[in-house]
């Protein structure tokens, strides 16, 4: 890959007016190079304007569709604006974008197609609930004993993708929860995926989406879509033109 | 068989195909969607009026009421009606988002050129 590679960086965002200025802010201070569209996924507030006022592409979705469906139509304006890679940050400052050169560098290699920024790789300084981290145990055990391969936090967002991840995507992604899906995904169609080991930071403000109801819910949900997916046919087809 | 059993599912089966068939002339039910309701109608009406086709069935299955075998019936069809339903909305759902999705991108599009001119 060569130095003038287009890269984008997307955030879903749902009700995030009060964390985008930070994280724009800082993904502007520590990846000039990128572009940034923000996904507003039917937000309440004023998420819109904020992004808009901060000079970020925004693509409002009429109605809250879910993060699966915002992150797709990331993929779907990246596809369509033909960017190399692309990087998916959370709105909530979780994210550190200090972290994205780490992040995107197996792919600019052309080592990888897919990166995780993993929190469980080494020690790092971030503590997880502990339902959740419950969660995330078990289904990266699942992910694991699927793919054969270790996958150690299967449902952190900070991603990195390839064009050719982008374009597979941008037709195929899970609706939801779809982080730990999405490896499956990725990884049964033959996508090269790895992690590397990031930092990342408590929630500056709100809270987190997942609540301990909500993670039975997730934990069925992803465990059920995850098993179906292994008696799927393999969806890669031919590139369809555009 | 009870005779007053008898009439009430000939005439509620009848009341149904009717009720179906209405509803498709005032264009409410989409023809492809109705189809398996007129089945079901006509495979009610059919075990209402034909008795002794009733009572073999019923015999088959091992049901020594009868019109017990026209309720297994009625389950099984409402059964089938949901598993079609679920179907349907699953496949709304994910035209609904894909259609979100392209609306928004093509809004955003639409503003950029506004913005230029």
């Amino acid at each position: 890959m060569n130095q003038n590679t287009r890269n984008l960086i997307i955030i879903p965002a749902l009700n995030e007016e009060k964390n985008l200025p930070i994280v724009v802010n800082s993904i502007r201070e520590s990846c000039p190079d990128f572009h940034i569209v923000v996904i507003d996924d039917g937000s309440t507030d004023n998420t819109k304007a904020v992004a808009e006022r901060l000079g970020c592409d925004v693509v409002s979705l009429p109605f809250n569709l879910g993060i699966g469906a915002a992150v797709q139509t990331g993929f779907l304006f990246a596809k369509e604006h033909g960017y190399d890679i692309a990087v998916q940050v959370d709105a909530d400052g979780q994210h550190l974008p200090e972290e994205i050169g780490k992040l995107i560098e197996p792919i600019r290699k052309d080592e990888l197609d897919v990166v995780i920024g993993s929190r469980y790789v080494t020690t790092t300084n971030y503590d997880t609930p502990f339902f959740r981290r419950l969660g995330m145990i078990i289904l990266s055990a699942v992910n694991s004993l699927i793919l054969g391969k270790k996958v150690t936090d299967t449902t952190s967002g900070f991603r990195a993708y390839n064009r050719k991840a982008i374009h597979f995507l941008a037709e195929n992604y899970p609706d939801d929860y779809p982080e730990p899906e999405a490896i499956v995904l990725l990884a049964r169609n033959g996508f090269r995926i790895g992690e590397v080991a990031v930092s990342m930071r408590k929630r500056v403000t709100g809270s987190s989406s997942i609540t301990p109801v909500r993670s039975i819910y997730y934990m069925i949900k992803v465990l059920l879509a995850i098993f179906v997916d292994i008696f799927r046919k393999k969806e890669i087809r031919e590139e369809h033109g555009n | 068989m009870e005779i007053r059993v008898q009439i009430i599912s000939v005439i509620a089966s009848l009341g149904l195909i009717f009720f179906i068939f209405e509803l498709i002339r005032k264009r409410k039910f989409l023809e492809k969607y109705s189809i398996l309701w007129i089945f079901s109608g006509i495979v009610l009406f059919v075990l209402a009026i034909w008795r002794s086709l009733l009572e073999k069935l019923a015999w088959v299955l091992g049901i020594e009421y009868a019109p017990s075998a026209l309720f297994l019936v009625f389950i099984f069809l409402g059964i089938l009606m949901f598993l079609h339903f679920t179907m349907v909305i699953s496949r709304l759902t994910t035209q609904n988002k894909r259609l979100g999705q392209e609306i928004a991108l093509l809004k955003h599009e639409l503003e950029k050129y506004k913005k230029q001119s």
